[in-house]
């Protein structure tokens, strides 16, 4: 296993946000409850601890393509409160993948916290893909897992940048906050899947600010809020030249839940063509009942009907 | 077999839009036609377990289905390919098809079923059953699950609806086949001429009530001859 000492636990919960062992050489960063945990790097990847707060610089060298760097963040123990500052620069001409991810396992009293904060450079013609996966686990009466992770996104000219973030379960208060500034012909597209219950609150705001001349970005995001759990959506897209901006926003809302949607976009240049769309609703009865003529039960339809729509 | 007694639906309203139906269906394919608002589609619909009645049974091959709901009836051999099909937001073609199926298709075999309705399986098999999709195409998709199921009774409500002329050239093929397929009925609510004139027997509804019942040769005429003729027509 490359060395690394790892006990079965924590392999355990980094295959919660997709993480596996192999995937944890060449370049890539662990962090484990508030403290580095291993690390390495690439020819093309160079990791390094910043030295004046906590958390890692990635470089990427120009023209690096294909390679996949992993950077999972887990806490096992309860009452840590932990904040990262990881900041990546992409070169030039690059096609890489991040796969970030963090997973909590709360089983004490105290709230368990992190908050990521990701700065991505991103330079001319490189094409990024990240995903960021948010698991959190904890035994009832136990702390609270809070996350509030913020990505700011900076495109220079021609680059591309796909993020996907998911959160299924098991955190109960969350603020995401992404923020996206765009050159000439960038391309920011953003995938955000989200799911609470009981009593959890989901936030996240997008900010996009569309500077660069054909630059353009789509946001998608598709939650469903259960039980009593609350979420809010805000989304604001400046196109500030002949740009082209998408943002929807996309619920299903059930049991005694509530969701906002607050979209706005804001044209600053005549060539700029943007269009939100926003939908919240429960699940239509024709659904449940065309799944239910095909022999599944009213639950399952449901969980299929929920699957479906956030996968 | 299909047994219906005494059936009778009155909507919480009052409105009567069954009233005691008795009906056998034995053969292998039927079809039910009548005016627009004579009941057919809640007849369907409560033989599918969606709408309960007020009064009477329905048997299928001698189990009382009547208490049973939608998925038992589901369970118990009874399809339903709904008038207006539904749209899902991340549900596939190849997703449905396999619920349909009641375990994992391989993509053969979900091919095979999409092959039957006339459709590139290799263009749909992955794409969501959602707003991009056509009325046709949701309607053959419809229809290539109820293939898929292949269940002691199938009910088409209306599969000629909303599909252009191309599609419904395709689509008496399809029941043509599935004609020939089949081991359990087929029942067919519809006004097209083409689709009754290859029914076994057709159960002509009108005003919530069986007006005949016979083969085409006896109940095609009537059809041509009464006042129905004019409201069937319009809606072709």
């Amino acid at each position: 296993m490359n060395g690394l000492n790892i006990s079965s636990d924590k392999l355990d919960m980094l295959s919660k946000i997709s993480v596996m062992a192999e995937n944890l050489s060449g370049a890539f960063s662990l962090r484990v409850d508030g403290s580095p945990y291993a690390k390495g790097s690439s020819a093309n990847v160079t990791i390094t601890a910043k030295k004046d707060l906590p958390g890692i610089d990635i470089r990427v060298k120009d023209g690096t393509v294909g390679e996949k760097i992993h950077i999972p963040v887990i806490l096992t123990q309860s009452g840590i409160k932990d904040l990262v500052y990881n900041d990546f620069y992409i070169g030039e001409n690059c096609d890489v993948e991040i796969v970030a991810g963090c997973g909590i396992h709360n089983h004490g009293h105290e709230d368990s916290a992190h908050d990521g904060i990701h700065s991505f450079h991103i330079g001319k013609n490189s094409k990024v893909f990240y995903s960021e996966k948010h698991y959190g686990e904890s035994a009832p009466e136990s702390g609270k897992n809070i996350m509030k992770p913020t990505t700011i996104v900076e495109i220079a000219e021609g680059g591309y940048m796909e993020m996907d973030t998911v959160q299924i379960q098991g955190v109960d208060n969350t603020i995401r906050t992404t923020k996206g500034k765009l050159g000439d012909k960038a391309v920011l597209k953003i995938t955000e899947r989200i799911m609470t219950d009981g009593e959890q609150y989901a936030e996240t705001r997008f900010e996009v600010d569309l500077d660069g001349e054909d630059s353009g970005t789509h946001v998608i995001s598709r939650s469903v809020a259960r039980e009593q759990s609350k979420q809010l959506y805000v989304s604001n897209v400046n196109g500030n030249n002949k740009c082209s901006g998408h943002t929807e926003c996309d619920a299903i809302i059930m049991d005694s839940a509530s969701v906002s949607a607050v979209p706005k976009i804001s044209a600053n240049s005549t060539d700029a063509s943007l269009i939100h769309e926003a939908a919240i609703g429960k699940i239509a009865g024709e659904q449940l009942v065309k799944l239910m003529t095909l022999g599944l039960t009213e639950k399952e339809a449901e969980d299929r009907i929920i699957n479906g729509f956030i996968q | 077999m299909l047994q219906i007694k005494n059936l009778s639906y009155v909507t919480p309203e009052g409105k009567t839009i069954l009233d005691d139906i008795n009906l056998t269906v034995d053969k292998k394919f039927v079809a039910i036609t009548g005016p627009n608002g004579s009941g057919k589609s809640t007849l369907a619909k409560i033989i599918a377990g969606i709408i309960v009645p007020t009064e009477g049974s329905i048997l299928l091959d001698g189990t009382d289905i009547t208490g049973m709901t939608i998925t038992e009836r589901a369970r118990n051999g009874v399809s339903f390919a709904f008038q207006q099909p539904v749209r899902f937001k991340g549900i596939t073609v190849s997703d449905i098809i396999s619920i349909a199926a009641g375990r994992e298709l391989t993509l053969d075999e979900a091919c095979a079923y999409l092959s039957e309705v006339g459709l590139c399986a290799r263009d749909y098999i992955d794409r969501e059953i959602n707003e991009s999709l056509s009325g046709g195409e949701l309607k053959r998709i419809e229809i290539a699950t109820a293939f898929a199921r292949s269940t002691k009774l199938t009910i088409f409500d209306e599969p000629e609806a909303g599909i252009d002329l191309w599609s419904f050239q395709s689509l008496i093929k399809v029941f043509e086949r599935m004609y020939e397929k089949t081991n359990g009925s087929i029942m067919i609510i519809s006004h097209q001429e083409r689709i009754l004139s290859f029914a076994e027997q057709i159960i002509l509804l009108s005003a919530g009530r069986i007006a005949a019942v016979g083969s085409k040769d006896e109940i095609m005429p009537m059809l041509m001859s009464s006042e129905l003729k004019y409201e069937c027509a319009r809606r072709v």
